[in-house]
């Protein structure tokens, strides 16, 4: 079963639910694709800690070899390369590492090496397996890094989570594609709405079964529950806001680890996804 | 005019809180919400006039013409996007992994493959007394740096073209989005000074580390202010003491108010109300502005 936890919204809890599920579900993966700011770490602190390279390729010129044709200037889309001085250059920042250019050289004046782009970390914290993207800082793109991290972790446990970035572009689709179940974490305010809908369409444009999580409960905000209610978008837990969980939030401690109350809740939470996730492989 | 950028590195800080209550402490006559993936500005800073409307295009995406596919597989092979689904000979495009690079193009032997526009997202400008340039990318899309650049653009162009006052004293109020990547590398270039937002806890400080360094690598100038700080009071010193120890202008810290969010979720700023963290962040505009020299 494999959880992607998602927000629109930055700072709504994304990673304070996703290590909470890994942690109550005691044999499990945790995944950090927030490979940007990853911080589920912070939380789990794992041990045994092992890095692998994430690497792209980029193309290298062999300027003996090069007939001056511009094939590879002409092929690539995202103007990566501009021929000064009678030699073809290579801007890396907008490089996507198609690897087209190698291919549109007619004189195989093009190689292709490798660039290291981020890390994937993978430890261990109790039975959960910590398995976190970090994005080099200065990079553009964490697509590369987050594919790693899926690949390392993804088929390890019974209960994999994935903690994903905020916003819905290109990268929150990447780690939401392989999920089974998607829970959506908001917080009761207008922007929180507006960024709730925007991941909201894009969970349902997959067509992955998913819950809504209200963090932070601190008042009302009746817009939200309207619009969980019209779109049937069931609301599994709500957490109330409170003083003692923003201070072991901030301190980067497991809150079902201090607090009965929390354990609770997220036991509660883990079982409901997972009878709908048997549910829906019936159906 | 001078630009002044708001980001976070880590998000939910109260980057957008933030900027819109410095837009109206500026009176700023130049305003872009460059979180194209998540925007939020619009709800806090109504606009009266009727925006104008554009498409934004991104990467070009693949298509396979079925007819002509002889099943080689060619472009499955060469993809680096995993962005062709095999379903035995049969090849099909995933439009949201797709980068629009055109290699199945230029490997198909039948020429079976076409490369298309693509609609990623959408520009709103208004361009009455206030120029305010936002946008929305469509869900799932890449080049959010892209977008980004537009809308800065954008902005810059209105305020020309509408011969706004554009004096040097004048302030253009940016807000950003969280992370450190495309989006964020792509709003930062060509402004005067970035402003963090950040929050008292070991989160916030891990990425204000990472975003800070981000920054220096792309030679911009920073200032921290630290929001809610008495929620975790010392992990507020702690970030304060980061920002000592690296030399970072540190600009005053916000405390938690419920008010804020009430505010939000009213559609105003927190500058159209007074309450603690009004006068707080007023702090927090008045010493950004005596950095940027605007006294």
């Amino acid at each position: 079963m494999k959880i992607a936890v998602l927000s629109g919204k930055g700072g709504t809890g994304k990673t304070f639910v996703s290590v909470n599920l890994a942690v109550v579900a005691k044999n499990s993966t945790y995944i950090d694709c927030d490979v940007e700011e990853p911080n589920g770490r912070l939380f789990l602190k794992p041990e045994d800690l092992t890095s692998t390279a994430v690497n792209v390729k980029v193309p290298s010129f062999d300027v003996d070899k090069c007939v001056g044709c511009k094939k590879c200037v002409d092929f690539c889309r995202f103007n990566a390369i501009a021929f000064i001085k009678d030699k073809p250059k290579l801007f890396m920042g907008v490089c996507h590492s198609c690897g087209g250019c190698a291919i549109a050289c007619p004189s195989m004046a093009i190689m292709e090496t490798d660039r290291q782009v981020g890390e994937v970390q993978k430890g261990r914290y109790k039975g959960v397996t910590v398995v976190t993207g970090v994005m080099n800082t200065g990079e553009e793109s964490g697509i590369p890094v987050i594919k790693g991290a899926l690949k390392q972790g993804l088929d390890e446990n019974e209960i994999t989570v994935i903690d994903c970035p905020p916003g819905s572009a290109c990268s929150v689709m990447e780690s939401v594609e392989k999920s089974d179940f998607c829970v959506l974490v908001a917080e009761l305010t207008a922007f929180g709405l507006h960024n709730f809908i925007m991941v909201y369409e894009l969970v349902t444009l997959l067509n992955k079964p998913l819950c809504a999580v209200i963090n932070k409960e601190n008042g009302d905000y009746p817009e939200f529950n309207e619009y969980c209610k019209q779109h049937n978008i069931p609301i599994f837990l709500s957490v109330p806001y409170s003083e003692e969980l923003a201070l072991i939030g901030a301190d980067a401690k497991i809150a079902v680890e201090h607090d009965t109350k929390c354990q609770e809740m997220f036991k509660d939470l883990l079982e409901k996804i997972a009878y709908e996730v048997k549910g829906a492989g019936k159906r | 005019m001078k630009k002044l950028l708001i980001l976070s590195g880590k998000g939910g800080t109260g980057k957008t809180t933030t900027a819109a209550a410095f837009v109206k402490f500026a009176n700023a006559v130049a305003i872009a919400d460059c979180d194209v993936d998540a925007p939020n500005l619009h709800i806090v800073t109504k606009m009266n006039d009727e925006p104008i409307n554009m498409d934004f295009y991104g990467s070009d995406k693949a298509s396979i013409d079925t007819d002509k596919c002889s099943g080689c597989g060619k472009c499955y092979e060469k993809c680096r996007f995993d962005a062709i689904i095999s379903k035995g000979d049969r090849y099909t495009v995933n439009e949201f992994a797709c980068e629009g690079c055109a290699v199945c193009s230029l490997v198909c032997p039948q020429n079976a493959v076409k490369m298309t526009e693509d609609k990623a997202g959408e520009l709103t400008l208004y361009a009455g007394k206030k120029v305010f340039s936002t946008a929305k990318l469509k869900m799932g899309r890449g080049n959010s740096g892209k977008l980004v650049s537009e809308v800065k653009g954008l902005m810059q162009q209105a305020t020309k073209l509408t011969q706004l006052k554009q004096e040097k004293e004048s302030v253009a109020i940016i807000d950003g989005s969280p992370g450190i990547g495309c989006p964020v590398i792509a709003s930062i270039s060509g402004v005067d000074m970035a402003l963090i937002v950040t929050e008292p806890s070991l989160s916030g400080l891990s990425d204000l580390m990472r975003i800070v360094k981000t920054a220096s690598i792309l030679q911009t100038r920073v200032a921290v202010c630290i929001n809610r700080y008495d929620q975790a009071p010392k992990k507020a010193e702690m970030i304060q003491k980061f920002c000592e120890d690296y030399d970072i202008p540190f600009v005053g810290k916000i405390p938690y108010d419920k008010q804020a969010s009430i505010a939000i979720n009213k559609g105003i700023s927190l500058a159209d109300i007074s309450c603690e963290a009004t006068s707080a962040l007023k702090k927090v505009f008045d010493a950004t502005m005596k950095l940027l020299e605007l006294e």
